[in-house]
């Protein structure tokens, strides 16, 4: 019997279904796949192979049989199209990679793969992971399935449009400056950007090195551990891999060990209060300027909800979040310049047709490969790390970087626990807005570029609607910060809320 | 007017490691183009460095051997250019933070010891090779192929100061250096292959003068007698500049040796922008304090001590104790030679480890490894010197029959089955003496006019009667004792 994903209210209600086989993963996959290309007006993925996933499928349904199949077989997922994959292409988004398979799994694929997941295919990006809107893509703009004439956000943003459509259960996303949360936010889904160092960046084509890393997107905080738990883990692949958090090993487990430690003890308190003791951060810095009121409403709503559960609310600075926008743009930019110079048209990915010499030839391919926003970040992170502007900008932006992070330690040993304000200024924008403005969209990213800066672990819940500018409701997202590793807790926090909302359980085109 | 000559050297050394600097795939040399590359050698997309500990294991070494410092923290920086042999369009190298800093090097200039300060050695990774010559395309036409295969191979690259004033300096201390790096086992110092290269910066300034002339980076030079000849060219042609009213720029030039000249390949205006930042995909390198005791625990006893210790324990003059320490096995090979004498015989080892031996070896194109004759069976043949059983001159002749294999290559079957024994029967050699005085009056009679000279003309026909086995003191004593009776 064919039943559409949507009907599940939880990945944990489909897990079931498929684990009592009242429903194989092939008729799933199947149903997925007829989905997915009658929703072709969303653009959300850029490669689909029937076969591959059938396959997949095919394999959890005789997993399955045997009654011993791991927590996530069957459940139809996707990857953001920055995760390599066999078999399916994987191009980053970007023409310079328009046809380039990969000879192997990133790490992330593989450790989904082995937990039984089934992909559907590779879901379309900004190009390499630039942008917040998912239109600086080579593919063309994905939509929100909220309303199509708006962008779902980015760079993760088909990632959030296809959970938000319920294409797949879940997906993965990367997050360098905030592009897990702000698409996820602006989707009405959820979605998590773990520590830095949580998950191997092995096989995830990278933008920022050290600011890069993955993270699930999925419709709640519940089916985001399911997600997250078996995607981490140290990987002797990726030398910025933690082989330890906070003293407990990096492996599968940690997660939802923490996750359920946390649960146990809000069960165990104040009826009706289970969040009684802890102290919810809300930077003032990010209630300025800028923040729409819509958003600012549904954010102060949910504020309030946490303190119906017991929480406590600590009024708390975080100085330098502006500084963040230009601290984030020097150094990104700069780790880009450096890692996208291996697309040379020499060894894979685009040649120019016509080529007088070597240099031209990388010159041409380049030139005709990247994308416009691609050359601005790649030219901006040139100039800062060249001779004689190194120390202006480069290392002014790593000393910034230090100091944004000091503060959020500051805050988080003294004040608070967790830290909670808005991920966006606004809801989604509609598709072309600031066309012609390009550092506009980057000024939006000021709530989420400072905890890739930190390396803090940060998600985004879904927690109202706003209006957007064709007039149809858009979602809003509400950020929530935690300390180093704390992902368990973030997740158990966010599941109390959502014990008491239903914010996350609407769906785009079935409310 | 007189020049100074200054030359500083940067020695990339390849190290031994199995696998390469930053991810699994071999090291080793001549396979076929692109076999020995993975997905990290290729820069695919999504691929990640992994530090070699094996590699950092062969730096801390080294610098322990210079004496400089192992630093507990170095950084590994992206050091960017385009060319087509470097995947990653970058180099991942160390700036501002290498592994060993400081340390020095001493060695001989003919009798003169010297001592070369140096400034660092840091790890960094190889490229791969551009062939644009002899490299044809899938459609015959002439085109650049590209080999990966030593892409990513480990470097440690070895920078001394500008502290060296002539060519021969500079070899001396390259080939000290050689030397060295293969007495750690950190690098098998094979040249041809490239194992071990030589950049020179060559400079020079009116003598007395305190600044530094403007120098030239010579790379290119694969061999020691190349590095010679490339600065022999170089000095001469930037005094000629000078001399002729001109200005040297600063620039990287190639040595070319079939035409010995050293040509501009780029100047320092077209010279990158290396744009090094520290690479966000490698960690900081700590090295523990506790791990450079394991590696000093491990170390082979060093040239220098060694050296030292030739010298008090065996008397031996130190530049002949640097020239047998200047490979492992060489001075394995002197020892063991001298632990089967009796006590106070070094000298005699010595001279003849650095004689016949080396000169053998040296003519049959051999190394030290593979020499036929052991470090017993030599010290078996220099017995026979001492015991009189043959002279210096005979042992020679049976050193040559070792060295084919005859009668087992054993010094004393080889003295009985060629009737080799020394004459030291004093009658014996009298009636010698007695038959070649009566066949060169004159000369006796010379000689003893006082024109001397005649004498080792009669040693000589008294050795050829003997068939060069008389014993030669003997011949010499006796022969005088009748001369001047």
């Amino acid at each position: 019997m064919s039943q559409a994903l949507y009907t599940f209210p939880s990945l944990a209600s489909l897990r079931q279904a498929l684990q009592t086989r009242q429903l194989s993963a092939t008729e799933l996959a199947q149903e997925s796949l007829a989905e997915i290309d009658r929703t072709r007006a969303l653009n959300a993925f850029v490669h689909v192979d029937a076969e591959l996933t059938l396959a997949q499928a095919r394999q959890a349904d005789a997993l399955l049989a045997t009654g011993n199949a791991p927590a996530l077989t069957g459940i139809p997922i996707a990857h953001k199209d920055v995760f390599v994959t066999q078999g399916w292409r994987s191009t980053a988004g970007s023409n310079i990679l328009k046809n380039y398979v990969s000879p192997f799994d990133a790490t992330v694929v593989t450790r989904l793969l082995e937990a039984g997941a089934v992909s559907l295919g590779k879901l379309n990006c900004d190009e390499f992971a630039m942008g917040s809107g998912n239109e600086h893509s080579a593919f063309g703009p994905a939509r929100n399935p909220w309303d199509h004439q708006a962008v779902p956000g980015g760079s993760s943003g088909a990632s959030a449009a296809a959970v938000a459509a319920r294409l797949v259960m879940a997906s993965t996303g990367t997050d360098t400056g905030g592009s897990v949360r702000q698409p996820a936010a602006l989707c009405g889904v959820s979605g998590i950007k773990p520590t830095y160092g949580a998950v191997s960046r092995y096989g995830m084509i990278a933008y920022g090195s050290s600011l890069d890393q993955a993270g699930p997107i999925a419709p709640s905080a519940a089916d985001l551990l399911e997600l997250l738990d078996p995607m981490s883990g140290f990987d002797p692949r990726d030398s910025t891999s933690a082989e330890f958090c906070n003293g407990v090993a990096n492996a599968p487990g940690r997660i939802r060990a923490d996750f359920e430690r946390a649960q146990q003890q809000y069960s165990g308190g104040t009826a009706g209060q289970p969040l009684k003791g802890l102290r919810i951060g809300v930077p003032r810095e990010y209630f300025g300027a800028g923040l729409s009121n819509d958003v600012a409403t549904a954010v102060e709503s949910a504020l309030v909800q946490f303190e119906k559960l017991g929480a406590t609310r600590v009024d708390i600075s975080l100085p330098r979040t502006r500084l963040s926008i230009p601290a984030y743009y020097v150094i990104a930019p700069a780790e880009a310049s450096s890692n996208l110079s291996r697309y040379d048209g020499v060894r894979y990915g685009h040649r120019a047709d016509q080529y007088s010499d070597l240099e031209d030839m990388s010159g041409r391919s380049r030139a005709e490969g990247f994308g416009a926003e691609v050359q601005r970040r790649i030219l901006i992170g040139t100039y800062v790390l060249s001779h004689g502007y190194y120390d202006a900008y480069y290392l002014q932006a790593q000393r910034l970087r230090r100091m944004i992070a000091d503060d959020f330690r500051a805050v988080l040993s003294a004040q608070c626990d967790v830290i909670m304000g808005p991920v966006t200024p606004t809801v989604a924008k509609q598709l072309g807005v600031n066309n012609d403005d390009p550092t506009a969209d980057w000024l939006a990213d000021i709530y989420t570029l400072s905890l890739n800066l930190a390396g803090l672990p940060g998600m985004s819940i879904p927690c109202g609607f706003g209006a957007g500018a064709s007039g149809a409701p858009l979602p809003i997202g509400l950020q929530i910060i935690g300390n180093y590793f704390d992902e368990g807790r973030l997740l158990a926090v966010a599941h109390q809320y959502q014990q008491v909302s239903d914010w996350h359980q609407r769906i785009a085109g079935q409310k | 007017m007189a020049w100074e000559i200054v030359i500083g050297l940067e020695t990339h050394t390849q190290l031994s490691t199995q696998t390469k600097i930053f991810s699994g795939s071999s090291t080793r040399y001549g396979a076929q183009p692109n076999t020995q590359a993975n997905e990290v050698d290729m820069a695919l997309p999504g691929v990640l460095p992994v530090m070699n500990k094996g590699a950092v294991e062969r730096a801390i070494r080294f610098g322990l051997a210079i004496g400089a410092t192992v630093a507990p923290y170095s950084v590994f920086a992206r050091k960017n250019y385009f060319y087509p042999d470097l995947p990653k369009n970058y180099q991942i190298s160390q700036m501002d933070h290498p592994v060993v800093i400081g340390g020095s090097l001493s060695f001989f200039v003919g009798d003169e010891e010297k001592t070369i300060n140096l400034t660092r050695a840091h790890l960094e990774e190889d490229a791969g090779k551009s062939m644009h010559d002899d490299f044809v395309g899938p459609h015959g036409e002439s085109s650049t192929g590209i080999d990966l295969n030593r892409c990513g191979t480990p470097l440690l690259e070895i920078v001394t100061e500008p502290e060296m004033r002539s060519a021969a300096e500079a070899v001396a201390y390259a080939k000290t250096l050689h030397s060295l790096v293969m007495w750690l086992g950190i690098c098998d110092g094979n040249m041809q292959e490239g194992s071990f290269r030589i950049d020179a910066n060559v400079s020079v300034r009116p003598v007395g003068q305190k600044e530094f002339g403007t120098r030239c980076e010579i790379k290119n030079v694969n061999s020691f007698r190349f590095l010679e000849r490339a600065i022999q060219y170089e000095v001469r042609r930037q005094i000629e500049l000078i001399e002729d009213g001109g200005r040297v720029v600063q620039e990287t030039r190639l040595y070319d040796s079939e035409r010995d000249e050293t040509r501009s390949m780029r100047s320092k205006e077209d010279a990158h922008d290396y744009r090094y930042f520290p690479d966000p995909d490698l960690p900081p390198l700590v090295i523990a304090q506790g791990w450079i005791d394991e590696v000093r625990a491990s170390m082979p006893e060093l040239p220098a001590s060694l050296r030292a210790r030739f010298v008090s324990d065996y008397g031996l003059a130190p530049v002949d104790a640097a020239q047998l320490t200047s490979s492992r096995a060489l001075a394995t090979y002197f020892e063991e030679t001298v632990r089967a004498l009796p006590a106070g015989q070094a000298k005699l080892a010595a001279n003849w480890v650095m004689g016949e031996v080396s000169a053998t070896l040296n003519r049959e194109e051999k190394d030290i490894a593979d020499c036929p004759v052991t470090a017993a069976s030599l010290a078996a043949l220099l017995g026979k010197i001492l015991d009189n059983t043959i002279s210096n001159k005979i042992a020679r002749d049976v050193f040559a029959a070792m060295w084919l294999g005859e009668n087992g290559g054993q010094p004393e079957a080889i003295i009985q089955a060629k009737g080799l024994t020394q004459i030291n029967d004093a009658g014996a050699i009298e009636a010698m003496i007695d038959k070649v005085m009566a066949d060169n009056a004159t000369i006796v009679e010379e000689f003893r006019a006082g024109k001397v000279k005649g004498f080792n003309s009669l040693v000589g026909q008294i050795m050829k009667a003997a068939r060069g086995k008389a014993n030669p003191q003997q011949v010499n004593d006796l022969l005088k004792a009748k001369l001047e009776s």
